[in-house]
């Protein structure tokens, strides 16, 4: 390990980082255009276009994210006069951090570097899925000291939400995530990615797929479990009493730790870099190694790969932001509900089918999905025709009778 | 719930190929109704003469009291508008203004109307009143005959309304 190595270690964490904040600004302008086009609007259209013949303009509104950027940084900060200084000014950071830290471990591709590691992965770490379940848990810390310090009522009321919310779905995503291991039998991100190059998480574990999507919406508090913004019961939740560019900051860690966790769901679930006829050693990894030399195809081929996995967890973007223009906020108790009775035991349930699958049928992945994928549709069928329709309106009484 | 959830989904999806009906504001100006009342405007008589004879029943209607009117007699050779005055101020505070519509009612010659110009934005206080060069259309845009009740101009005037005892 030599001097080099820190530096190409130290270039990639900053080119992580800046790419990691790159596509918040731009998650958050794509989410807007297509959220306005869901609900037969338009969306941000001023800040920059490309001028096309015919009055045509191209990417309208692309500079949005910039001139927000430079309206937050010339806003007034205030801090609340009996405010905790230290702490009130550290808990956004307190909450930046990890989520852009989660980045380090995901394998974003395959291009193998000189130090018998890979370009295109900060760390292969031997415990990158408990790494990463590690760091998202740190991010409550963020919003529980970001309510507490503000010295308001109702900052402390919206950060003790947000904590126990995070904290009740911690335990099924990590249960979820825990399938994917059992699954891989291994803890490290790139030997998971490696597991998946036959068949991809998804069909045999398609339950904890969806326990996975269910419990990583309502951990980055996104609709339609954003109770923490809750702009009717407490104002505006653990942020209130934050402006300008610390209010950003927050905003900046619910979208990336978005991005990030649909980017370990496509990780743990969806193949990751991986594609028919993509993997290492595989047709389209000689082929280009054959054409283009080895260190050429290699690159040509991690860029492939990178692409792949971006499109992934665009995919899975996209499919957050359609929730979010689909159904509305949950109520409290719903929440809690979903959690605590639904998503932990039907984790359980998920191991259990994992752990019998695997048992039963060593060696063949086939049996292993089919029986997977079967037994999870099942479960889930079941679970969701148990679920009982609220009350049709002609029959709630609205007023009791005193007599 | 799974019927529900994807026909939610599905009516969100297809919203994504349909074609906006926003309007872009600042380029494109939607009519607006025949019944909207914007901005005031004070009328003239087809000949150019002003239809506010100055008897300020509309700042008596005025619920806000945002209307003054100050009358003076008109010149008999040259005369302002028929009848024997005229408002020789016409002011209306827009702070004030509540489009209620009590003035268009309460005016016996149609002269002031409610239009329907609704960009009112301005940056001082001052500006909020609207004197009556701004409120007066133009000497060639008037419409309708004076009523000869207005056109007794040789005749003595009659006495004010509110007389002094």
């Amino acid at each position: 390990m030599d001097w080099i190595y820190i530096i190409v270690l130290i270039v990639k964490c900053i080119i992580i980082t800046l790419g990691a904040t790159t596509i918040f600004a731009y998650f958050t302008l794509f989410e807007r255009k297509t959220l306005a086009r869901m609900q037969n609007r338009i969306g941000p259209n001023r800040a920059g276009y490309i001028p096309l013949p015919g009055g045509r303009k191209l990417l309208n509104g692309f500079l949005q994210p910039v001139a927000e950027a430079g309206k937050l940084f010339f806003k007034e900060d205030v801090v609340p006069l009996m405010a905790d200084k230290w702490v009130y000014i550290l808990a956004p950071a307190f909450a930046v951090i990890p989520a852009i830290i989660i980045w380090a471990t995901l394998p974003l591709g395959w291009w193998p570097g000189p130090w018998q590691d890979n370009w295109l992965q900060v760390a292969d770490i031997d415990v990158g899925v408990l790494y990463i379940l590690a760091v998202t848990s740190l991010g409550v810390y963020g919003l529980a000291i970001a309510g507490w310090s503000s010295n308001s009522k109702y900052s402390m009321l919206g950060g003790v939400r947000a904590s126990a919310q995070v904290i009740s779905y911690e335990l099924a995503l990590g249960l979820a995530v825990l399938g994917v291991v059992m699954q891989a039998q291994s803890f490290r991100t790139s030997e998971i990615v490696a597991a998946q190059q036959g068949m991809w998480n998804i069909i045999p574990q398609i339950l904890g797929f969806v326990i996975f999507l269910v419990a990583s919406t309502a951990e980055v508090v996104r609709s339609p479990f954003d109770l923490v913004e809750a702009e009717q019961e407490l104002v505006g939740g653990y942020n209130t009493e934050f402006g300008s560019m610390k209010f950003a900051l927050f905003f900046m860690t619910e979208y990336i730790k978005l991005v990030a966790m649909n980017a370990v769901c496509a990780m743990l679930f969806l193949g990751g870099w991986t594609f028919p006829g993509l993997e290492i050693g595989g047709v389209v990894a000689t082929g280009l190694n054959g054409a283009l030399g080895q260190m050429f195809g290699q690159a040509v081929f991690g860029i492939i790969t990178l692409v792949v996995f971006l499109l992934k967890t665009f995919a899975l973007s996209f499919f957050a932001v359609w929730i979010r223009a689909t159904i509305p906020r949950t109520r409290y108790d719903q929440l809690m509900d979903l959690g605590w009775k639904v998503l932990l035991p039907l984790a359980l349930v998920n191991i259990a089918i994992i752990a019998v699958t695997n048992v039963a049928f060593p060696d063949n992945t086939l049996a292993v999905a089919g029986v997977g994928f079967v037994a999870g549709i099942i479960v889930l069928a079941v679970v969701t025709s148990q679920t009982k329709s609220s009350k049709p309106k002609s029959q709630v009484t609205l007023v009791r009778k005193t007599s | 719930m799974i019927g529900a959830f994807v026909k939610g989904l599905s009516t969100t999806f297809k919203y994504l190929f349909r074609k906006p009906v926003t309007v872009q504001y600042p380029e494109v100006k939607r009519p607006v109704r025949e019944r909207f009342r914007g901005r005031h405007e004070l009328k003239r008589f087809e000949n150019g003469m002003e239809r506010c004879i100055g008897c300020a029943l509309c700042a008596a209607a005025c619920p806000a009291d945002a209307i003054l009117v100050v009358p003076a007699e008109n010149d008999p050779q040259k005369p302002n508008s028929p009848g024997e005055r005229y408002a020789a101020r016409y002011e209306i505070n827009m702070l004030r203004c509540i489009f209620c519509g009590y003035c268009e009612d309460a005016c016996p010659t149609n002269a002031i109307v409610l239009e329907h110009q609704y960009e009112l934005s301005f940056f001082e206080r001052g500006s909020s009143i609207y004197t009556k060069d701004m409120l007066l259309i133009p000497a060639d845009k008037g419409h309708g005959e004076i009523p000869p009740i207005l056109q007794q101009l040789d005749r003595r005037p009659s006495p004010p309304a509110q007389i002094d005892l």
